[in-house]
């Protein structure tokens, strides 16, 4: 990861975020939230009456009224910089992202001739070739060559990438570097539209449209200030009957206080920012609507291999035959892999370190190194004492210790097909005529899986493992993984029909995919997560893309969209329950003057009626900056049951918001009181 | 013994919730039972009668549409019987007809379930007046609410596009529930001597040799409807607390679990609906939560009295009697007034008017709310739009977008809750502030000062919740307030009634969401708490100021 998506401020972010909150006061885009309208219609109420105190009869309030249009303003503007700094976070990567933007030459192919034109002249279709250390000029596919390219422009990833023609590693971006060989290209995409392009739109916010939980939410906001605003319009009077008259700056006062303007303040910073939080994972969400379902998420349906597993066979255990015993069977297949440097190899190596075990590596040594064939099925050494060591398929190995007039000990073939039906793979290892044992591989689970399939089943999530093994060794890795329910020998039909059959029961499902034959999977599911480095219909298909190509992220995407609607769900209650204490401050303060027995519900004890509406709405105001943090860096979570998170979360944002402000008005009042 | 009087009835209410629950589930749950053999035949006549011959599933806009159309054919009905009393027959008291704005009134008031009362019975209507249009809309009127909470409850429960058959639910709450059971409940009221008769008003020669009207008429029936159906209308002006209408505790009893009975059993009948009774449970005991509260309230502001009072010296170990009758005494009129508020029946057996200002802040609060019970049907699907809005607010803090019932809560359905939340306050408050702003409402006050305000704030509210009950006090049989208060009556019933058919509408057409360990459960005692906290946070604090310059500075300037 890139230092700068790090950092959760920087001064220029923070300047900026000041200039915007005032762009922001402009009444057009103001509209789009109305909780905040109210306030600045009621702030430029507040104004008038203190510019023309004259007009409205407001002479010797103007002190007053000028405290009360501030404390407003501020308001206001405390809840532009929420949004102005959440934006600007994700500006900040667009602005990185830009930078490798820069105009790019290429060298197109035409007919048999190469021209050399600006990058933003490429059209879809168009052939481009990239030689070692030039930048790949649009995004595009590999039609011929081998090359590794420098990604991190994107993914903050500086080892290079292998891509090549056909396959799943055939799509390249524009914007990244070719560090050795050459490739040809075809472009994929026109100029404006390209991934970088989108990406940046993206982290911009420029295209964020507002989800629909957040829409719902904004429609209980709105009806709640409605509500507040006919209780306020309708006091005065009722009051007038009660021979009590209500100041206008009052009014407005207790408006804006009991309207949900903590939660309206902040409210789309919460979106922006849990966006900007998948981004900062290295995941791009193509939409908001896809962070939130993925908080919906019921099941996931996990590739075994990449995913669950590392995918390459690993050695687990060293089994002799006839008579020989288990460490001379580790010796042997130890020296054999001495010179291998295939994963299978290394991992006999790492197995035998493991489990304490040891071997003389000076047998091995001017060793000659016979390398894996397709027809011998076999790896090995031959030492320079004369002796042919080789590891491999059991049926290959038993063959050429036989033609070496070997005998097979009885129980090779048994314990061989032990190993298969549990799942795992059988090496065999001979030594000349006979054979040492058999190794056993296996397919590994990747550490720390198991614990994470089980905080799922925590959080209702049922994981569907996909593979194209056989049942049973896809049951061995679906129990060791602890996934839920397994699909053997599955074809990328299967994955579709799953995600069928879940829906229809109206579970949302999520899915990781790279390749092209994974797209229609992918854009059936509710979450669909294509891998960086998988082909570009993949990616297009997806609602979300890995940059870093890890397909075990779409659990802590899944956390992401958690975090994100608890934080707004926190925030709602925190602010609605204020208003409790709110009432308490300002009831008492308008009609204590007239009625002096309400004071005993003055039960904050606020120095005077004047100092505790100004308070409540000083508190009101400052909430929100104070809540920024929390708004931007999310609740915290942990996988838990609903119930226990609710009862945590409750008694967080609800008591505390019934409590807090009490105690933050009260000390607002002190300080405030000592000039009213 | 207050308190085990009012403990005890408690007792029984939740007693009777269990077996009405179920019967009124049989009723609409459409499967075949063992009452079909009983009822079936009258009710193949009635639907032959009317010419329902293909009784297929309604959509919510159908189901809504045929609802208001029945009701305002009814109206209109009505509307004539009124206008035209004095030429009709059964008018041994030669009453005359009624006047249009008072017959607007009245139509509307009864349609609404809310019995509000501009006229007083004994002289304003014909015997014919009071079964043909008095009786009969509170049986339909009855019947209206409760195929709503049907309706409503099948939208939340059921898969498809339909809510039921609005005439078959409406001709089956009457032949199944409303006319059996009010035939009971008259019955036994005969038996305790509440009269039931044709003959004129008697002449009667008191002790001292003047001569006395005393008014009487088929009284049993209509009260006993008048509670059942939540309507609350009185035969005569002095509703419950007139000894022909209410003439002892065992009355009293009889027609408060009357009215509460089947807003109680609906929330049980809702559990069965919804295949979980624990869920109806759980909305049962908020809305006993928030009545205990009420009632708590009411009973011991009553027993200590005015202070104003008790500083003369006067005896107040009886608490306050004023207005009130020595027969039932401080605990059965503070349940009583807690019930007919809760329930929004709007009978009294006690004047409203001059309960202690914390004892009438109590009738003004359930009302604002509207759903510790509330009117037949209309009270469950309140509170169900409560729980609604509950699961909304605080469902997002599990981490998912919040869901109800296993359907998800969209922005349709929180537009459709948001009129239906923002429509109660505003027909209550706007009202009320242009009464006080026009000569023609500040007129009617009797009690001016902070009384005043609360006297023109229940007569809204009461209209707004379809109670019915009235503060008295207030001269309201004018032009001015009877078209207010039957335009907030209007309202106050039908736009909350199609905005949560919409709802139910939206939910019947959703894709389920199974139940995992991960979903916000909403039938356990937490929720519980969070639904009375939101009907608090939403529904009590948007009144508070209102309350605090009506009953609460009323209280502290005692």
């Amino acid at each position: 990861m890139k230092p700068q998506r790090k950092k959760l401020l920087s001064r220029d972010m923070v300047i900026q975020a000041v200039k915007d909150s005032f762009i922001k006061l402009n009444p057009v885009t103001m509209m789009k939230n109305p909780v905040m309208f109210v306030v600045e219609v009621g702030t430029f109420v507040v104004l008038l009456m203190t510019l023309l105190p004259g007009y409205f009869g407001t002479q010797g309030r103007t002190g007053l009224n000028l405290t009360v249009f501030l404390i407003l303003l501020f308001t206001v503007l405390f809840a532009n910089f929420a949004e102005a700094l959440a934006e600007g976070r994700g500006k900040a990567q667009a602005n990185s992202l830009k930078k490798t933007k820069k105009e790019i030459t290429a060298n197109k192919v035409v007919g048999n001739n190469i021209m050399v034109v600006p990058s933003t002249e490429l059209r879809k279709g168009d052939i481009v070739i990239v030689s070692q250390g030039e930048m790949i000029p649009g995004d595009g596919e590999v039609i011929e060559g081998l090359a590794s390219v420098d990604e991190s422009a994107i993914t903050g990833e500086s080892a290079p990438v292998i891509k090549e023609a056909g396959g799943d590693f055939s799509s390249v971006t524009g914007g990244t570097r070719v560090v050795s060989d050459q490739i040809t290209v075809r472009i994929t995409s026109e100029p404006g539209e390209s991934f970088i392009d989108r990406m940046i739109s993206l982290v911009e916010g420029a295209k964020r449209q507002k989800t629909p939980n957040e829409m719902a939410l904004n429609t209980l906001l709105t009806s709640l200030t409605l509500i507040f605003l006919i209780v306020v319009v309708t006091l005065a009077p009722l009051a007038n009957y009660a021979g009590i008259q209500l100041d206008i700056p009052v009014l407005v006062a207790l408006l804006v206080c009991l309207i949900p303007t903590t939660i309206g303040g902040l409210l789309s910073a919460i979106g922006i920012a849990g966006m900007d939080r998948v981004t900062k994972f290295n995941v791009l969400a193509m939409s908001g609507k896809a962070v939130e379902a993925s908080g919906d998420i019921n099941t996931m349906i996990l590739d075994k291999t990449g995913t669950i597993t590392f995918g390459n066979r690993m050695a687990s255990e060293f089994i002799p035959v006839g008579s020989e015993q288990a460490g001379t069977v580790a010796e042997w297949a130890a020296i054999s892999s001495v010179k291998d440097d295939t994963p299978e190899g290394r991992s006999i190596l790492e197995l035998i370190k493991k489990q304490g075990l040891s071997y003389d590596p000076s047998i091995a040594e001017h060793s000659e190194f016979v390398e894996f064939k397709a027809e011998t099925r076999m790896s090995g050494v031959d030492l320079k004492d004369g002796r042919k060591v080789r590891k491999g398929a059991v049926d290959s190995v038993k063959k050429w210790v036989a033609a070496q007039g070997g005998t097979i000990p009885p129980d090779v073939d048994e314990k061989g097909n032990a190993i298969a039906s549990e799942g795992g793979t059988p090496l065999a290892v001979a030594v000349d005529n006979r054979i040492v044992g058999l190794i056993y591989l296996k397919d590994t689970v990747k550490p720390g899986m198991r614990e994470r399939f089980e905080q799922l089943r925590k959080m209702g999530i049922k994981t569907i493992m996909c593979t194209g093994d056989n049942p049973m060794t896809a049951a061995t890795i679906a129990r060791e993984a602890g996934v839920d329910e397994f699909i053997a020998e599955s074809k990328p039909e299967d994955k579709i029909a799953v995600i069928r059959r879940e829906q229809a029961e109206g579970k949302l499902v999520a899915m990781t995919g790279d390749g092209t034959n994974d797209a229609p999977a992918l854009a059936q599911a509710d979450v669909g997560l294509a891998m960086n480095s998988g082909t570009i219909a993949a990616k297009e298909a997806a609602n979300m893309v890995d940059l870093d190509s890890d397909p075990s992220k779409i659990i802590e995407v899944v956390a992401i969209g958690k975090q994100l609607l608890m934080t707004r769900g926190a925030l709602t209650t925190f602010s609605i329950a204020n208003d409790i204490a709110k009432y308490f401050a300002i009831i008492p303060a308008m009609f204590m003057l007239a009625i002096p027995e309400m004071s005993v519900l003055n039960i904050m004890g606020l120095g005077s009626p004047m100092s505790a509406i100004l308070s409540a709405l000083i508190f009101n105001a400052i909430i929100i900056p104070l809540l920024i943090p929390l708004a931007i860096k999310g609740v915290a979570y942990k996988p838990m049951s609903s119930s226990q998170l609710l009862r945590r979360n409750l008694f967080i944002y609800g008591l505390g918001g019934v409590i807090v402000p009490f105690v933050g008005i009260k000390l607002i009042d002190l300080f405030v009181h000592l000039w009213i | 013994m207050g308190i085990v009087q009012m403990a005890a009835v408690i007792l029984l209410l939740i007693l009777t919730v269990k077996p009405l629950g179920t019967y009124i589930y049989h009723i609409f749950s459409n499967q075949d039972n063992r009452t079909n053999k009983l009822f079936g035949p009258v009710e193949k006549a009635i639907y032959g009668l009317a010419g329902l011959k293909n009784r297929t599933e309604m959509t919510w806009k159908t189901y809504a549409l045929s609802l208001i159309l029945t009701n305002v054919v009814l109206v209109m009905v009505s509307y004539i019987i009124l206008r035209m009393q004095n030429v009709l027959p059964f008018n041994p008291n030669g009453t005359d007809n009624m006047e249009p704005s008072l017959s607007f009134n009245t139509v509307i008031s009864f349609m609404t379930n809310t019995n509000l009362q501009h006229y007083s019975g004994e002289s304003g209507l014909s015997y014919f007046s009071q079964m043909a249009v008095i009786i009969m809309m509170m049986f339909t009127s009855a019947a209206t609410g409760i195929v709503v909470a049907i309706a409503f409850i099948r939208g939340l429960t059921s898969k498809g596009n339909t809510l039921g058959n609005f005439f078959v639910d409406f001709v089956k709450a009457h032949t199944r529930l409303l006319i059996p059971m009010s035939f009971i409940v008259a019955l036994a009221l005969v038996a305790l001597q509440v009269p039931q008769t044709l003959h004129p008003t008697i002449q009667a020669t008191t002790l001292e040799g003047e001569s006395q009207q005393i008014a009487m008429g088929p009284v049993a029936s209509l009260v006993s409807i008048k509670h059942l159906g939540t309507n609350g209308g009185g035969f005569f002006g002095a509703n419950s607390s007139h000894p022909f209408e209410n003439p002892n505790p065992l009355t009293n009893v009889i027609e408060m679990l009357s009215m509460w009975c089947i807003p109680a059993a609906l929330t049980y009948t809702f559990g069965r609906f919804a295949k979980n009774q624990k869920q109806g449970w759980i909305i049962f005991s908020a809305m006993l939560i928030l009545f205990v509260a009420s009632l708590s309230l009411i009973y011991s502001s009553e027993m200590r009295g005015n202070p104003a009072i008790n500083a003369l010296g006067i005896d107040a170990s009886q608490g306050s009697m004023e207005g009130k009758e020595v027969r039932f005494g401080v605990a059965q009129s503070a349940l009583f007034t807690t019930v007919t508020t809760a329930a929004t029946t709007g009978s009294v057996n006690n004047m409203h008017d001059t309960l202690t200002p914390l004892g009438g802040l109590v009738p003004l609060a359930q009302m604002m709310l509207n759903c510790v019970f509330g009117g037949n049907g209309v009270g469950l699907v309140n509170m169900l739009m409560y729980a609604i809005l509950a699961v909304f607010l605080s469902g997002l803090m599990v981490g998912r977008t919040p869901e109800f019932l296993g359907r998800k809560i969209e922005v349709r359905e929180m537009k459709l809750v948001a009129i239906a939340i923002l429509a109660h306050p505003l027909i209550i408050l706007v009202p009320t502030a242009i009464a006080f702003m026009t000569d023609l409402g500040k007129g009617a006050i009797s009690n001016p000062g902070f009384h005043g305000i609360s006297q023109v704030l229940y007569e809204y509210t009461s209209s707004a919740a379809n109670n019915g009950s009235g503060f008295e006090g207030l001269r309201d049989n004018t032009s001015f307030w009877n078209i207010t208060t039957g335009l907030v009556m209007l309202f106050g019933r039908y736009i909350s009634i199609i905005a949560l058919l919409g709802v139910a509408g939206s939910f019947v057409r959703k894709q389920w969401v199974p139940e995992t360990i991960g979903t916000f459960r909403t039938d356990n005692k937490m929720f519980a708490g969070i639904l009375v906290g939101t009907v608090l946070m939403i529904g009590a604090l948007t009144f508070l100021p209102a309350l605090v310059l009506g009953p609460i500075a009323e209280h502290l300037t005692l």
